[in-house]
């Protein structure tokens, strides 16, 4: 249990050891360890920094979808007068279209049913003119009686 | 042990705490029993095997998991030394203030070597000297009982005394380094006892130095005992609990148990004492 030449042996075991901690494995693991924690650190503000700008991109998209929508209500307004209004033109343009070809198609049965009487009046004249004819058997004079058929013609 | 012979219990307990001896007779090597002469140059060879064979697997370990040290996801082993190496160096960080290299690697160093050093302590205590015991009769033709292993270093004053040794002469460096050689001396002799009256300080000299240099002393002493001292008698209790047959089972396992908060006990107070003495030997204000 005496003190001896052991405790010399130790003690440079035990100097070699520390020294050899000091050079060769303490600042290796103390470095990756402070690396690591830089990392991390770093790493936790980047998150940081991404959820904000997260935040603030949802901001935006949200702002631009209310935006958009508000737009759409917009143009579909829009559409839904403009077409209210061509229909409303259409009808007014159809409707004076109608009108119009009705009152074309009112003149012209006017027209045919004028010539139609006309031309009726004249063989009925005709007619009455060949019947009296037949009737009197000469006794009337076609150029001396010239003017009373043209009066009865008249008077069909 | 050899078969025949009377083994009683004082012998028995002798051989568990006689450490292996080397030394040189007459030029010549001589171990065990040749050695009772030999004075001080006398080497316990298997204090200083088992000492820095874990020294070695300390530096050993430590250095695998430096060398292979990611800054990235770490492995397992990598893991458990940088918790370790963390809860060294938040203790460092708590008690040393000044800034210094080596602090932590020696507080490092302590706590692991003298954690195994101490682990040693479990392994139950016949098997190591029997079987050295067996060794050395089957092969070296030597007396079994004139084998001698004590596998915990720890138990050794030479090994405790030898850190503590070594933290001594670090305190007496990083004083004179931090105060230099002027400012040790004044921090010897002009406290506690201090006055402004000159003459009067002048014959307080001596009892500042007596004092500060006991205060000074006691600090290794107190590291080497206290280590040796709580290991020694922990190897006590077990080689007396080994000694008692059957009931020993038991007995071990409770001693052992309680014995395990000895071990990392004793490591991280030579460590943190290590700390306190060095930073005390750095701050300048007494």
């Amino acid at each position: 249990m005496n003190l001896n030449a052991t405790l010399i042996g130790e003690l440079i075991a035990f100097v070699v050891f520390v020294l050899f901690c000091m050079k060769f494995v303490w600042p290796p693991l103390s470095n990756a360890i402070e690396a690591r924690q830089k990392k991390i650190a770093d790493g936790l503000t980047a998150s940081d920094r991404a959820e904000k700008d997260l935040a603030l991109a949802q901001d935006k998209a949200k702002d631009q979808l209310k935006d958009a929508k508000a737009q759409a209500a917009e143009i579909i307004e829009q559409a839904k007068k403009r077409e209210a209004k061509m229909l409303d033109e259409a009808v007014a343009k159809a409707s004076a279209e109608r009108d119009n070809i009705l009152a074309q198609a009112k003149t012209e049965i006017e027209a045919e049913r004028n010539r139609l009487r006309e031309d009726l009046r004249k063989q009925v004249a005709a007619l009455a003119v060949a019947g009296a004819e037949k009737i009197l058997q000469r006794s009337i004079d076609e150029a001396a009686h010239a003017d009373i058929l043209e009066k009865l013609v008249q008077e069909l | 042990m050899a078969a025949g012979e009377e083994l009683t219990l004082s012998s028995h307990i002798q051989h568990h705490l006689t450490n292996a001896k080397m030394c040189t007779v007459d030029g010549s090597v001589a171990f065990n029993k040749a050695c009772s002469e030999a004075g001080f140059w006398t080497w316990h060879i298997d204090t200083l095997a088992w000492s820095i064979g874990l020294g070695l697997l300390f530096i050993l370990l430590f250095r695998s998991a430096a060398k292979k040290a990611t800054t990235g996801v770490p492995g397992k082993f990598q893991c458990f030394v940088e918790m370790v190496i963390e809860f060294v160096a938040a203790n460092v960080k708590d008690t040393y203030h000044g800034k210094s290299k080596l602090i932590a690697p020696l507080a490092l160093t302590i706590f692991v070597w003298i954690f195994l050093m101490n682990l040693m302590d479990l392994v139950p205590v016949d098997f190591l000297p029997a079987f050295a015991g067996w060794v050395g009769a089957t092969f070296f033709g030597m007396d079994s009982h004139d084998v001698y292993m004590k596998i915990v270093p720890t138990t050794d004053i030479n090994m405790t005394a030898a850190l503590a040794l070594g933290v001594f002469l670090l305190m007496i460096g990083y004083s004179i380094r931090i105060k230099g050689v002027v400012g040790f001396i004044k921090e010897l002799t002009l406290h506690p006892f201090s006055t402004k009256n000159v003459p009067l300080q002048i014959v307080l000299i001596p009892f500042n130095l007596l004092l500060e240099l006991i205060a000074l002393v006691a600090k290794p002493f107190s590291l080497a005992l206290r280590l040796f001292g709580n290991l020694y008698a922990g190897e006590m209790i077990f080689i007396l609990i080994g000694a008692i047959g059957l009931l020993q089972l038991p007995l071990h396992f409770v001693w052992a148990v309680f014995h395990i908060l000895v071990i990392v006990l004793q490591a991280f107070v030579f460590m943190m004492l290590t700390i306190v003495y060095l930073s005390m030997a750095s701050s300048d204000n007494h």
